[in-house]
C-alpha cells in the first residue's frame, strides 16, 4: 500500500498466473493483508487494507476523469467534495479560490450552479460553521481586479494593519478580524504581492510564517507565492505513509496545473528539494497512474 | 417591460450620428433633437450609435454630450447613453464616494440585477476604475453596513427556480430567532440574504409570514430611526419585490420637497428597459396618478422632456 497507484502489469504478469495453491500460499504469507479465520479454516481480506488497495486501484481512474473534465467542472467538483469531506479538506477550498484567475474561479462558480443547483458561496456558508467560515466564504466570492495597477501607499498601510492584527492575535483572533479578511479577500494579487514585500520589511519575516491559522497561511501562500505552495503540497503528498487526503493532492495538483504553470512548479521543486519531480514520482508511484502523471508533466513542460 | 417607444423602421445609425453631430454644431445645442433620437433608441441601438459616432468623428459621444449639456438633463443623458454594465459600475463607484444614501444604491445594484448583470457590472468596474468593486465597498464601508454590503456585491446567486421547502422552513425559523433577539447583523441572517437564490429567499419569507403571522419587514421595523434596519428592509424588498421597491423609490423622489432628481434619474435610466412599465403601473395604483403626469408636474425643461421620452410619453 506504500506509494501511489498499483503496478497493473506486475499484477497481470504474476498474480494472473497463480493457481489456487499459489494464491493460498500468498494469503498465508501476508498476515498483515489477510486474516486467518482459524475456526472456519480460510483466510479473508483485512477490510482496512482491502479499502486501501481499492483507493490505489481507483487512483488512475479518478485522475483520468479529472483530467478529461472541463477545468470549470473540475474545480466545481473539487469544491463540492471538499465541502462534504469537512475540515481536513478546507485547504482545497483555499487552493481553488486563491490560485485560480478571476475568470477561472468565476467559471467554477458557473459550473457549480449547473451541477449542483446552488451557488458555491451558499453551500460554503451553510455547511461550514467553524471560525474558518468568514475567511472561506469571502475567498470563494472574490472577483479580483486582474490588472497591474496598484496603490503602493495602500499596500504599505495594509501591511501594517495586518502586522498589528497579528501582534494582537492573542486578544482578537485573526479569524475575527474583518480588516484582515477584507484585505485578503478583495485586493488584487499584484497588490497583495506588494503587501507581502512591505510586510517583510516591517516584520523581518514572511507574512505566511507569522500567521498561525493554517487557512490564513495557505491563503497568503496561494495568493502571493502559488508555485512554492504547490511544491510544498506535492512534497507532502510524495512522502511515505501519508493519509489519503494528502496523497490525493498529487493527482489534483498535476492535473490542475499541467496546462498552467507546472514548468515553474517543477523548477521551484528542484530548487527546494534537490530532486526533480519526475524522479520523485518515478520512485513513489506505480503502474498506469505513474505513467499518466509523468506524461501530463512532460507535455506541460514542453 | 420596457417603456421605450422606438420608431419603426429604425433610422439608419449613420443618420442618427449625423443628426446628433448637427445637434452639437454651432452656438447652442439642439436638445430636442438629442432627446428625439437618444430617448427613442434601446441599449443595443445606443451602443451602435456610440461606436459609429466614434468611428465617424473620432470623438466619444459621451464626451461631446458632457461638453454641450448641463445639470440634471446632462446627468440623465449621460447615464442613459452608458451601457447597462458601465452605468451600474459608474453608479456604484459614485456610491462608494459619498455618504448614507450611497449604501442604498450599492445594495440596490447588488440585489435588483440578475447574477450575470451584476457580474458584468463588476467586470466593467475593473475596466474603468482599475480595481474591483468589492475592494472599494470593503474599503469605504464599515461595521454592520460593510458586513451586509460586501457579501451582497460579491454574490453570484444560483438563478434556477428550484426551491427547497424544508430549507425554507428551517431558515425562516432562524431568521425569526435572530430578529427576536435583535441580532440584525448576525452572520446567519446575512448569510441567508446574501447567498441564497431569490426564489429560495422568497419561499423562506413566505414561510416566515405563514408561520409567524407577520411580514418580515414589519418585524424589522423595531426602530424607525435605525439606518441599518432601513437598509435591511430595502434589501429584502429588492430581493423579492423589486418593482414595489422601485415604485417607492420613485414616489419618494417625486414627493420630496423639490424632487430628488438623482434618485428619479437613477430609477428611470436603470429600469426603463427592464420593468419600468410595471413600476409605472404600480405607481399609478399606489398614487392614483400616472407616473408620467407626476413627472411632468414635478420636473421642467429638457430634463422633463427626456424623462417623458424614456417613459414613452412624449408624443413625438
Amino acid at each position: 500500500m506504500k506509494g501511489h497507484g498499483v503496478e497493473e502489469s506486475a499484477l497481470v504478469r504474476i498474480l494472473g498466473k497463480w493457481d489456487p495453491l499459489e494464491r493460498e500460499a500468498f494469503r498465508k504469507k501476508t498476515p498483515n493483508l489477510f486474516i486467518e479465520d482459524k475456526e472456519r479454516h480460510f483466510q479473508r481480506w483485512d477490510d482496512h487494507y482491502a479499502r486501501l488497495l481499492k483507493h490505489e486501484f481507483v487512483r488512475f481512474k479518478n485522475t483520468v476523469l479529472l483530467w478529461s473534465m472541463h477545468p470549470w467542472e473540475r474545480d466545481a467538483r473539487l469544491v463540492k467534495e471538499a465541502i462534504k469531506k469537512g475540515k481536513t479538506s478546507y485547504g482545497v477550498l483555499v487552493e481553488i479560490a486563491c490560485t485560480r484567475s478571476s475568470e477561472e474561479l468565476l467559471g467554477a462558480r458557473k459550473a457549480y450552479h449547473s451541477l449542483f443547483d446552488h451557488s458555491i458561496e451558499e453551500d460554503v456558508a451553510s455547511h461550514i460553521h467553524g471560525i474558518e467560515r468568514k475567511l472561506l466564504v469571502a475567498l470563494v466570492s472574490a472577483y479580483r481586479y486582474e490588472g497591474p495597477k496598484i496603490k503602493n501607499e495602500h499596500a504599505k498601510s495594509e501591511a501594517k494593519i495586518i502586522y498589528d492584527a497579528i501582534k494582537n492575535a492573542h486578544k482578537k483572533p485573526i479569524n475575527e478580524d474583518d480588516e484582515v479578511i477584507r484585505i485578503l479577500a478583495t485586493r488584487s494579487k499584484p497588490h497583495l504581492k506588494a503587501l507581502y514585500n512591505h510586510y517583510k520589511d516591517i516584520s523581518g519575516k514572511n507574512l505566511d510564517e507569522d500567521l498561525d491559522d493554517i487557512r490564513f497561511k495557505e491563503a497568503v501562500q496561494c495568493l502571493c507565492t502559488p508555485q512554492i505552495y504547490f511544491c510544498k503540497v506535492l512534497d507532502s503528498a510524495l512522502k511515505i505513509d501519508v493519509d489519503k487526503n494528502t496523497k490525493k493532492a498529487l493527482g489534483r495538483v498535476i492535473v490542475t496545473r499541467a496546462d498552467i504553470d507546472i514548468k515553474e512548479i517543477m523548477a521551484d521543486y528542484n530548487n527546494l528539494y534537490g530532486v526533480t519531480l519526475p524522479h520523485k514520482i518515478q520512485e513513489t508511484a506505480k503502474g498506469n497512474y505513474k505513467d499518466f502523471l509523468l506524461n501530463l508533466i512532460a507535455r506541460g513542460s514542453n | 417591460m420596457s417603456t421605450l417607444r422606438i420608431p419603426q423602421p429604425v433610422p439608419p445609425v449613420a443618420d442618427d450620428c449625423e443628426q446628433l453631430r448637427k445637434a452639437f454644431a454651432g452656438w447652442g445645442t439642439n436638445e430636442d433633437l438629442i432627446i428625439s433620437i437618444l430617448g427613442h433608441r434601446n441599449a443595443a441601438q445606443r451602443k451602435l450609435i456610440r461606436e459609429t459616432y466614434f468611428e465617424t468623428y473620432g470623438e466619444d459621444l459621451l464626451k461631446a454630450l458632457d461638453k454641450e449639456l448641463s445639470n440634471d438633463f446632462e446627468r440623465l443623458v449621460h447615464l442613459w447613453t452608458l451601457d447597462p454594465a458601465e452605468r451600474d459600475a459608474f453608479l456604484a463607484n459614485e456610491a462608494t464616494k459619498r455618504w448614507t444614501s450611497s449604501n442604498q444604491v450599492l445594495m440596490e445594484i447588488a440585489c435588483t440585477r440578475s447574477s450575470d448583470q451584476l457580474l458584468f457590472a463588476r467586470k466593467a468596474y475593473h475596466a474603468r476604475y482599475k480595481k474591483s468593486l468589492e475592494e472599494d465597498v470593503a474599503h469605504h464601508t464599515t461595521g454592520e453596513f460593510r458586513k451586509l454590503l460586501l457579501p451582497l456585491v460579491s454574490s453570484y446567486r444560483y438563478e434556477g427556480d428550484e426551491v427547497n421547502l424544508t430549507l425554507a422552513k428551517t431558515e425562516a425559523k432562524l431568521l425569526h430567532e435572530k430578529i427576536s433577539k435583535k441580532a440584525y447583523s448576525d452572520d446567519e441572517l446575512i448569510r441567508i440574504l446574501a447567498t441564497r437564490s431569490k426564489p429560495q429567499i422568497n419561499a423562506t419569507l413566505n414561510h416566515y409570514k405563514d408561520e409567524f403571522g407577520k411580514d418580515i419587514n414589519k418585524d424589522l421595523k423595531a426602530d424607525p430611526k435605525d439606518e441599518f434596519l432601513a437598509l435591511l428592509r430595502s434589501t429584502v424588498k429588492c430581493l423579492v419585490r423589486t418593482e414595489r421597491y422601485f415604485e417607492k423609490a420613485a414616489r419618494l423622489a417625486i414627493n420630496k420637497r423639490g424632487t430628488d432628481e438623482g434618485a428619479l434619474t437613477r430609477v428611470v435610466a436603470t429600469r426603463a428597459e427592464i420593468d419600468l412599465k410595471i413600476i409605472a403601473d404600480e405607481y399609478q395604483r399606489r398614487s392614483s396618478v400616472p407616473l408620467d403626469k407626476a413627472v411632468a408636474k414635478d420636473t421642467t425643461g429638457d430634463y422633463e422632456k427626456m424623462l417623458l421620452a424614456i417613459l414613452g410619453h412624449d408624443d413625438v
